[in-house]
């Protein structure tokens, strides 16, 4: 069943619309509802385009947190084949808000990490929603480790609210070790690319998208701080998350420009969730691509080229 | 008395007579109450006599007392696009920066400076809590970026003193990059096989923890500074639950295995000097007779522990 967004009411109406008939037809075999309910399609296709044609900053946060939304786990079994995941941070936990393991993408063996938020109620809680404690970044960081010393390029997937506020991931250095893994992320002489695909939120983000190529799927949002957690602190009012989410210029569109990622990746009409496969597949296009365009650089060159990228953001590509 | 107080005491005093002085001579300290001689409470580095608390107090103004003299030369800081977002909320980010600049008489957030801490030559960075709450923004990062080029140039170690509530949410993701590029910083320090000293202070939070303030070879903070990544309230939100007495302070940190040591203000600066001499295999300072700074600047001054005297000391601080 598609779970719709606020502002997607009207368009549940007409495919709500579709639907009955199509179930009424199903009951009277007489009944010929065909005509109608492809004239409902046709009309639901078209405000679905013009829906997502031009979403505002808050309405992409929407569609990145969608539930239906592919996720991490999804991505991996649709792009990579052998994925063996490797557990633990040899030190306290393992935490399944990260995923992470050896697996092959197209017969190249890689390391694939990301966060994962889970589907059902379940799951989520398992994930812890996607929001990795310390063991999470630490083990990530002992996979890029190895992956560096065996030349394995690293692919993650950036899809986390954030860190986890909570008492123990504090207590066993929630900063240190997302600090650790930005880090080790810049230190690995192998490839390694980035996708959002959902959110990318700040330090929980960073710890893994400091990579030499960064991309983000079309209404994914990539952030210092969520915007209603901006717009209680700047706006003193939660509810100014719409103004936050302008403000705060998160969309892949705004990044772009900024010259903070590198590519973005469309999306099917009406988001990632109305057509998994398609947008899995265009971000397994563009991984294809980032890595190519690293091919033939050695580990030296590599770091230098993730440093000098980071050194330079901010100096140039700026409007004044 | 040791020839660091005995050198460095005058000095502060002068300088801080001269333009730390409000036309309120007495100050109250927030933890206990008791009204203190403000000219008394800086010669103690804003720590409460009374109680030992500790205050903020400015980049510029632990310098003075940091640096043999109070002598230290700014170190230039390559200056970022101004507000790159055209951010807006209640105010307009301009109008917050210049209000800033104005309570502060600071260009930003941090300020860096060369100079000697008992003849040892240093690169020092210090973040100003008083400057929109410390927030690490593109010049923030910029200026840890200059600190790290300038110590690995000089062949010295980086101390930087750590204060933020976090990122400076007015540069959005820009903000959000400098945890990156700081983090590259530190990396420039750590192939120069260069000491990174970090002394967090209160408070030291968010992105700010999450990069160049956990990085440290050693990690130093003031008593009962809150050092976080995630603030108490937000914790208490989250798992709605009262937290445990001390939690998140330096104290508290220090029993987690996140510090190597707490250390008093006041105690701070002969501390560094004994740890960056040790590690830059620099023979233990002379204490005692009073020996001046370098005469000829173009002589390492680490070297010259017994030179001539106090009264050809530089001149005075830039301030
Ligand atoms: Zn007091």
């Amino acid at each position: 069943m598609t779970q719709y967004l606020d502002f997607e009411k009207p368009l549940a109406e007409i495919e709500g619309k579709a639907e009955e008939l199509r179930a009424l037809a199903r009951a009277n075999a007489e009944m010929d509802v065909a005509e109608e309910a492809a004239a409902l399609d046709a009309k639901a296709a078209k405000l679905l385009d013009e829906l997502y044609k031009d979403l505002t900053p808050w309405r992409k946060c929407q569609v990145a947190r969608h539930p239906d939304r592919p996720h991490c786990r999804d991505y991996i079994e649709r792009l990579f084949t052998e994925y063996t995941p490797l557990a633990g941070d040899r030190n306290f936990a393992d935490d399944l808000a990260v995923m992470g393991g050896l697996a092959r993408f197209k017969d190249r063996p890689v390391m694939v990490i990301g966060h994962e938020k889970g589907s059902d109620t379940k799951s989520r809680i398992a994930h812890n929603f996607g929001m990795a404690r310390p063991e999470g970044y630490r083990k990530a960081v002992r996979l890029m480790e190895m992956a560096s010393r065996f030349g394995l390029p690293v692919v993650t997937l950036i899809d986390t609210a954030g860190a986890y506020p909570g008492k123990g991931a504090e207590e066993r250095g929630q900063s240190e070790a997302i600090a650790r893994s930005t880090e080790m992320c810049l230190k690995i002489g192998v490839p390694l690319v980035s996708v959002v695909i959902g959110e990318g939120g700040s330090g929980g983000a960073v710890a893994f998208a400091t990579a030499n190529r960064v991309a983000m799927l079309e209404h994914s949002i990539y952030s210092v701080i969520s915007p209603e957690g901006c717009a209680s602190i700047l706006w003193k009012n939660a509810e100014k998350m719409r103004e936050a989410a302008v403000a705060l210029r998160l969309t892949a569109q705004d990044l772009l420009k900024l010259g903070v990622i590198d590519r973005v990746i469309a999306e099917p009409r009406g988001g990632a969730h109305r057509d998994k496969r398609k947008a899995m597949d265009a971000v397994g296009d563009a991984i294809t691509a980032m890595l190519k365009d690293l091919d033939g650089k050695d580990g030296t060159a590599l770091i230098k080229d993730r440093r000098q990228k980071f050194l330079d953001l901010g100096t140039k590509g700026l409007a004044a | 008395m040791n020839w660091i107080t005995n050198y460095v005491r005058p000095r502060i005093n002068s300088i801080f007579s001269r333009r730390e002085v409000p036309e309120n001579l007495w100050q109250k300290c927030d933890e206990c109450g008791t009204m203190l001689f403000h000219r008394e409470l800086a010669e103690n580095l804003n720590v409460c006599t009374q109680c030992g608390h500790h205050m903020n107090i400015s980049p510029r103004a632990r310098f003075t007392g940091l640096f043999d003299g109070g002598v230290f030369v700014e170190v230039d800081v390559p200056e970022p696009v101004a507000d790159p977002l055209h951010f807006r909320d209640q105010k307009k980010y301009p109008d917050r920066m210049k209000a800033a600049q104005k309570g502060s008489g600071e260009k930003e957030a941090m300020l860096v400076a060369t100079g000697e801490i008992g003849r040892t030559p240093i690169v020092a960075a210090a973040q100003d809590f008083s400057f929109m709450g410390g927030s690490m923004g593109m010049y923030v990062g910029n200026a840890i970026i200059a600190a790290a080029q300038e110590a690995v140039k000089l062949k010295r170690p980086l101390i930087l003193f750590s204060a933020a509530g976090g990122a400076r949410m007015q540069e959005g993701i820009l903000s959000l990059m400098q945890m990156p590029r700081s983090t590259v910083a530190v990396q420039m320090l750590k192939e120069a096989g260069l000491p990174y000293i970090v002394v967090l202070t209160h408070p030291t939070t968010g992105g700010v923890t999450a990069s160049y303030a956990m990085l440290g070879d050693v990690h130093i903070a003031e008593p009962n500074a809150l050092i976080c990544f995630a603030g108490p309230r937000v914790i208490e939100q989250t798992i709605r639950e009262t937290l445990p007495e001390g939690f998140q302070r330096a104290e508290y940190l220090l029993d987690h295995g996140m510090l190597d040591r707490v250390v008093k203000r006041t105690d701070l600066r002969d501390e560094l000097i004994t740890i960056t001499r040790m590690l830059m295999k620099l023979p233990p300072v002379v204490r005692g007779e009073l020996p001046a700074p370098a005469v000829k600047a173009d002589e390492p001054a680490a070297e010259k522990t017994a030179a001539p005297k106090p009264t050809e000391s530089k001149a005075a601080a830039k301030s």
